[in-house]
């Protein structure tokens, strides 16, 4: 795995008094209502908070919940989920928010969506310039030509070539479509960025320097949630790395310790960065349980070589930077 | 025991994304090809897999030439080779159960006896197990589906698997157990394998070698 490409200044772990959180999530739960009266607990008791000019990675394997997480954070679940717990973002409650707060003032001002996939983001008959510059129009109120330099602008920050505004979404390499659809995601200055696996399906240079880009962002001062599969991504972008297993955070540490010593503390985790090609390439051993039939103590004692009888009744609460009844090493 | 030599293929005669490949596999050979996306290593994949048919070039499979691809293809040739693609979703029949889904290339060559016997033997192989067999692909996750589509190409016992992408969208432990899922099967029956993908680390560390596009093709 690489380095990550430039150091960072250190930024506090902790939001202080007069630092308050950019993106503070408290309990954070999503079950989804299914047919029969089942339910289904796709995230649970989630918690973290980001702030301006600091990158969480939120990594998990598919189906783990993180983009269910991601989902209620810009309203964007179905209409069978039911939400408990708090997202608030600059004193904006995001899960009671209702679809016309949402739509006015968080999608795309207060929170700016980079989407997994760029080509499904852009409108194939539109040049790039004029999507912007709709885009500018939409969320500024600016018009006409202040309209285009807005939008000129955050093609600039992505880092997407002037020149190229005329182009068409067809017309563009892949690398220049995610740098579009991020310029998209800037236009409406939201100081808090969400990107959705934006790194899926790319060539390792691609993602690099997508990672690259989005740490930019974060280097100016943006808060980014980054959603993703993927740990070299994660370790060239994150400044935290929190670990989601079968809908509950199991682990949130700073990238330098996760990646490098002493190493994650939660199994799950320490399993997963073993199984990565570079390291032992070593699978884990089973699969998730199913989200609606969990079982009482800790999600992953099935699949745990630490687990004990108090694992499997007890569910581990989350201290020290994990939940975990046997964690390795010493809490940071 | 698979070669190919100077194939030239794509979906429009004026502009090819395969020129001029060539490349051969011994038996029982793993071999990684790397090459960016959109190169054009996914339609020389097909070709191999005898799903696409090549508008110039040789293929032989086992010293013996390949004439036709698709249904066209001899059926003893057919079924000598297994392919896994990057996206499960749009590989599976969303009414099969992941059950029927890996059985399919029994049924389609009109083995069906035994056929759901040994479609769950083979599920376990790829860690699939008990009620999930039952479920069809929408009610299962991507990394559940891919194990499934696995299973699948190995349902009739393939000579030679051709893997496209087959982790790009899946999670670290998803990966590795894939991974050693297909080489558990390769170290019992001696298959080779093409692994086709942008990641060199993971193609370094999986196969007994690796080839890069611009020497196997010409453009
Ligand atoms: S609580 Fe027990 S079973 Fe769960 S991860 Fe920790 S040691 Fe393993």
């Amino acid at each position: 795995m690489t380095e990550p490409s430039a150091t960072r200044p250190s930024t506090p772990a902790h939001p202080s008094a007069d630092h308050p959180p950019l993106l503070e999530v408290r309990g954070l739960s999503v079950r989804f209502r299914m047919p029969g009266g089942r339910h289904v607990a796709a995230v649970s008791d989630a918690g973290f908070t980001l702030e301006a000019g600091q990158c969480l990675a939120l990594v998990g394997e598919s189906g783990c919940g993180k983009s269910v997480l991601a989902s209620a954070l810009l309203g964007l679940l179905p209409a069978n989920a039911q939400t408990a717990g708090t997202a608030r973002t600059a004193g904006t409650e995001l899960l009671t928010a209702d679809e016309a707060v949402l739509a006015r003032t968080v999608r795309g001002r207060l929170v700016g969506l980079v989407p997994q996939s760029p080509a499904a983001h852009l409108t194939p008959v539109r040049t790039v310039g004029a999507q912007l510059a709709e885009t500018a129009r939409a969320l500024t109120g600016l018009r006409g030509e202040a309209a285009a330099r807005h939008a000129a602008g955050a093609a600039e920050r992505a880092a997407y070539p002037a020149d190229h505004l005329d182009r068409y979404p067809h017309e563009l390499s892949g690398g220049l479509a995610q740098r579009a659809a991020t310029a998209l995601a800037l236009v409406g200055d939201a100081p808090l960025l969400l990107a959705d696996e934006p790194t899926t399906g790319l060539d390792r240079d691609l993602v690099e320097h997508t990672a690259d880009e989005l740490r930019r962002q974060v280097d100016r001062g943006r808060a980014l949630l980054l959603i993703t599969h993927d740990l070299a991504a994660a370790q060239r972008t994150a400044d935290r790395v929190a670990v989601m297993y079968a809908g509950r955070i199991v682990e949130i540490a700073e990238a330098d310790r996760f990646f490098g010593d002493p190493g994650p503390r939660h199994p799950y985790a320490r399993g997963l960065l073993n199984a990565l090609p570079e390291r032992s390439f070593t699978p884990i051993p089973g699969l998730p349980p199913e989200l609606g039939d969990l079982p009482a103590g800790c999600a992953f004692a099935p699949r745990c070589s630490k687990s004990d009888g108090r694992c499997a009744s007890q569910r581990p609460v989350f201290a020290g930077g994990t939940a975990c009844h046997h964690p390795e090493g010493a809490a940071p | 025991m698979i070669e190919l030599d100077g194939i030239t293929a794509g979906y429009d005669r004026r502009t090819p994304v395969v020129r001029g490949a060539s490349l051969s596999l011994a038996p029982g050979e793993a071999v990684g090809l790397l090459g960016p996306s959109g190169c054009g290593k996914s339609t020389l994949a097909r070709v191999v897999a005898l799903l696409h048919r090549p508008e110039a070039g040789r293929l032989a499979v086992d010293g013996e030439p390949v004439c036709a691809w698709r249904h066209r293809a001899p059926r003893r040739l057919r079924t000598a080779i297994g392919v896994v693609f990057q996206q499960p979703r749009l590989a599976a029949d969303p009414r099969l159960r992941l059950v029927d889904l890996i059985a399919e290339p029994l049924r389609a060559t009109g083995r069906r006896e035994g056929a759901a016997r040994r479609a769950a033997e083979l599920a376990e192989t790829v860690g699939l197990t008990g009620e999930l067999l039952r479920r069809r692909p929408h009610e299962v996750s991507d990394g559940q589906l891919q194990r499934a589509c696995l299973a699948r190409a190995l349902v009739l016992r393939p000579r030679l698997l051709v893997c496209d992408e087959m982790t790009a969208m899946l999670d670290a432990s998803t990966t590795a157990a894939l991974v050693a899922a297909v080489e558990s099967y390769r170290a019992a029956s001696g298959a080779g394998l093409l692994a086709v993908g942008h990641d060199r680390v993971l193609l370094g560390r999986w196969c007994d070698r690796t080839a890069e596009w611009e020497d196997v093709a010409t453009g």
